[in-house]
């Protein structure tokens, strides 16, 4: 008596059966003569001879492919429509020893997930993306796809396709060719027995090259579908060997499996303990030997402005820094945005001995004008009793203020004979360190050190000096002050 | 752990690495793109991952796939990049993975422009998804807030399986403060039902697919208890000087700490005025706010909108108690001397009586 | 199955329970072997059926089928070919 072995079943990669329904759970739900039933053998049988069964994470997305889940028995995430390779990637990402696969159709794919499909692709995820091209959105009933081939009927291009308004079918291998990263790229044909023979080679090529450790891999796949296309199965198989496969072509586009390098594999990450100093909160960066108490009380609300490029960030930075390490309560919050690269600049920052409500500076006790326009627009709502700091050497006529303490002195020039116009801001601190005792010089050092760059430090410290200097010697004490 | 001057966008990134965030998907917006900056430093430093994606609707889709694997993961935006997102929202929570999305607001409809407003509340506090979903959403005021409600957010984001907006402003994202972070780092482990690509969890199915009404309806009464159980458990806010209050004001973010200037501003003026900061925008603190209509006599409702959290305010009190609303847009804040101004001219029986007789008497003085 | 004494090379097993009738292995299959039923299966469909002999174990019937359970495909042991 003769005696057979099986020599070709139902792969262990799918379920037993397939608890969609209550009833058919030996079927899938593709229709007779679907290739998305090909296709999804043809993988199955790539993941069991791959043994990767138990690491596989199939990326489900929106179509007729949404129901891998009920079929593949792996890892299944089910995504939104088009997104299958932005979700693939992070799956990859935190997961690099899962073997990824997008299975995604032609609406998915190259309609509504363009950009994400491109970008996966440009960045080399190592994943595997199998793009089913019936050339018709099957699920949603037949309406056109980016895929559709000219002329064809469809439910929303009822005359044909016509390429003056609905374009020309899309070629996404080619488009995927022309960026550097992809490993593998080819279009296969469910057209006939050869064709598919051939795909599933391909279609393991581009499973077993993750498993390797490679880049992006991606085989489209030239499929029928007969029940939208109103055809006999048969009849559309024949359709996909003949006119599919003439719109398309069918061919590898580009195999880089021999020469692509694996990957190398993350390094380990890092114990927990060493975070805060990987976190640059230690060591240094963040402010050591802060005093646990205000040495006095105090309230001061800063406005600082000028213009772009005037230091007026980084003066308000510095106070806030030095006013931290001092033990006093600090904010500050800047202008930003377009005001950062030109026009006018301003912060707001303060230091007090309690707790700070708001940060925002609407009566400053201080201002710190860097120009006139500063000096303009906000001297109006200078505190009574107040201090303001003009960059000049004479505040304008009619912006003085008798209840105000007004101190003008050419910041700019003083910076310039300091050594660089940028330290102007610097200057001005000093001034303003010398005319209120808010902060003791050691703590705004400190903070001078840990904030600017070491190249000017030696720079900001004489710039400091001077404007202490400049302050003391200068009349602009008691400029028309208590006038 | 020391104290250190902090950006508020870079504190969330810090906190949520503590808090063992591994994986940052994003797209640079202004005013968030420091969270996306410091993310790129970080996330790899501490092992994790970094993608600048092409689109806000690729970085809500990779957190999905990021979070399916089991992984804290997060992301942050500003209005435009949010209202990309709302998609992904609704799959998150769809399908229940947790993650956390930093909104840092700025003015709008359409472009705007890149200044501080509160004009996403609706869209992130009521969600501007598809479907049966919340957002459970936190209002940080502070750079120690930012860091604070970030560590939160990933907790309770595990907790509800369910994303987690930080929602706050481009003053706060911007601003700097002292900030001490969490004193000690965790990474939990990974959930039983995430997909890691493993024979542990090759069953797991990540999906917000209920073909079955009865299913779907089975699905949406359990997110719906999650939410309910959410309301119950985690309303946080602060509540300032209301004990003997007469006027309420109501405001999160940069607005509380304007408030706070403005009731010393009142009280010093003889107003009783205290506070009410909601932290929990979902859940909304409704029941705080109905306890102190027993006492104050009328709520002033500040924000950086035309009047969006207002409504969450009005509902609770449910027309017990008035409700004003003042507000500045665009990227303007009202100061507390605003805010002052608007409290004396919207309650003028509230301002102390001038004493008879003193008048005379400074005269005579 | 055999002919003149001697053995099939191969041995078809469909499953007439999976299939949808499509007839894709029908038309697929090189030595013709098989054919779709007169009779209806539980869901309707006619099923693809094996005509008993002259199968060649060339699993092209497997690899067209759209569904994953609908064929098992044997191949003569080589003992017995023997």
């Amino acid at each position: 008596m003769a005696s057979y072995t099986v020599i070709h079943e139902k792969a262990e990669a799918f379920y037993d059966t397939f608890e969609r329904k209550a009833e058919l759970q030996g079927q899938t739900h593709y229709c007779p003569g679907c290739g998305h039933g090909i296709v999804s053998k043809l993988l199955a049988q790539a993941i069991d001879e791959l043994g990767v069964q138990d690491r596989t994470v199939l990326i489900n997305p929106v179509g007729c492919s949404v129901f891998g889940y009920y079929y593949f028995d792996v890892g299944n995430v089910q995504v939104a429509h088009g997104r299958a390779p932005a979700a693939a990637t992070a799956v990859k990402r935190s997961r690099p020893e899962s073997i990824v696969i997008a299975y995604q159709g032609d609406g998915d794919l190259a309609a509504i997930g363009t950009a994400e499909i491109i970008h996966a692709a440009n960045r080399g995820e190592p994943i595997t993306v199998i793009f089913v091209n019936n050339g018709i959105y099957g699920m949603t009933g037949g309406q056109m796809a980016p895929t559709t081939p000219l002329g064809k009927k469809t439910a929303t291009s009822p005359l044909g396709r016509d390429a003056l308004n609905e374009g020309y079918p899309l070629h996404v291998c080619e488009m995927l060719n022309s960026l550097e990263a992809p490993v593998y790229i080819e279009r296969v044909s469910l057209g006939n027995s050869k064709q598919i023979m051939h795909a599933a080679k391909a279609i393991k090529r581009a499973v077993e090259n993750q498993v390797k450790g490679l880049g992006f891999s991606f085989v489209e796949v030239l499929s029928p579908c007969p029940t939208i296309w109103k055809m006999q199965p048969v009849e559309a198989k024949r359709f996909v060997q003949d006119e599919m496969a003439a719109i398309f072509g069918v061919s590898n586009l580009r195999d880089r499996s021999k020469e692509a390098q694996p990957r190398p594999a993350a390094a380990a990450a890092p114990a927990l303990e060493d975070l805060p100093r990987l976190l640059d909160l230690v060591n240094g960066s963040g402010v050591e030997g802060a005093a646990a108490h205000p040495p006095q009380e105090l309230d001061m609300r800063i406005k600082v402005a000028g213009f772009g490029g005037q230091g007026v960030l980084m003066l308000g930075e510095v106070l806030a820094e030095a006013g931290l390490e001092a033990g006093y309560e600090v904010s500050w919050l800047p202008s930003y945005g377009p005001e950062m690269r030109s026009g006018t600049s301003n912060c707001h920052v303060r230091l007090a001995h309690h707790a700070i409500d708001s940060p925002l500076v609407s009566r400053p006790n201080v201002l710190l004008a860097l120009n006139e326009p500063s000096l303009r627009k906000f001297l109006p709502v200078v505190e009574e009793g107040g201090i303001v700091l003009y960059n000049g050497s004479e505040i304008p006529e009619d912006c003085v203020r008798s209840d105000v303490r007004m101190v003008a002195l050419p910041f700019t020039q003083l910076a310039d004979e300091v050594g660089a116009t940028k330290v102007g801001n610097i200057v001005m601190l000093g001034a303003l360190l010398e005319a209120t005792g808010m902060l003791e010089q050691d703590r705004v050092v400190a903070a001078l050190k840990r904030l600017v760059h070491p190249r000017f430090f030696e720079l900001d410290l004489a710039a400091l000096a001077r404007g202490r200097q400049e302050f003391r010697g200068s009349a602009a004490d008691d400029y028309l002050w208590g006038v | 752990m020391q104290k250190q001057l902090t950006k508020g966008n870079e504190a969330i990134v810090k906190a949520a690495v503590l808090a063992g965030c591994r994986a940052y998907y994003g797209y640079p917006i202004t005013p968030a793109s420091e969270i996306a900056e410091a993310a790129s430093l970080y996330l790899p430093r501490a092992g994790g991952v970094f993608v600048q994606a092409e689109s806000e609707v690729a970085a809500i889709n990779m957190l999905y796939g990021g979070a399916a694997a089991g992984v804290r993961c997060m992301s942050g935006s500003s209005g435009p990049g949010i209202s990309l997102m709302q998609e992904g929202f609704s799959y998150l929570a769809g399908a229940e993975l947790p993650c956390v999305i930093a909104d840092i607001m700025r003015a709008g409809p359409g472009l705007g422009n890149i200044a501080p407003e509160q004009g996403d509340y609706n869209q992130v506090v009521k969600g501007g998804g598809h479907g049966n979903y919340r957002t459970l959403v936190v209002a940080p005021d502070s750079v120690q807030e930012m860091a604070d409600l970030t560590t939160w957010a990933f907790d309770l984001a595990d907790r509800y399986r369910n994303p987690v907006v930080v929602l706050a402003d481009g003053f706060i994202g911007q601003m700097m403060e002292p900030v001490e972070f969490a004193a000690r780092a965790t990474v939990p482990a990974p959930p039983a039902w995430a997909v890691r690509g493993n024979a542990e969890t090759r069953k797991n199915l990540v999906s917000s697919i209920y073909l079955e009404p009865d299913c779907q309806e089975r699905h949406i009464r359990k997110l719906e208890e999650k939410y309910k159980q959410a309301e119950r458990a985690e309303v946080r806010f602060e509540s300032w000087r209301t004990d003997d209050a007469e006027i309420i004001l109501v405001g999160y973010g940069i607005v509380g700490r304007i408030l706070k200037a403005a009731v010393e501003l009142a009280r010093a003026r003889g107003i009783a005025v205290g506070l009410l900061r909601p932290i929990t925008l979902f859940p909304f603190p409704s029941q705080p706010i109905r306890d102190l209509a027993k006492h104050a006599k009328a709520f002033a409702v500040v924000e950086l909108s035309t009047g969006q959290m207002v409504d969450d305010v009005r509902l609770a009190l449910a027309g017990r108690t008035p409700v004003e609303f003042f507000s500045r847009v665009g990227g303007n804040a009202p100061s507390a001397e605003d805010v002052l101004a608007f409290l004396e001219h919207t309650f003028p029986d509230c301002l102390p009586r001038p004493v008879a007789g003193r008048q005379e008497e400074l005269i005579h003085g | 199955m055999a002919v003149n004494g001697k053995p099939d090379r191969g041995l078809v097993e469909m499953n007439a329970e999976e299939c949808k009738g499509c007839g894709l292995c029908v038309e697929a299959c090189p030595p013709k072997v098989l054919h779709l039923a007169e009779a209806l299966n539980h869901y309707g469909y006619h099923p693809a059926v094996y005509a008993g002999v002259g199968c060649t174990g060339c699993g092209i019937c497997f690899f067209v089928c759209p569904e994953p359970g609908g064929i098992r495909v044997f191949r003569l042991d080589a003992v017995a070919a023997a």
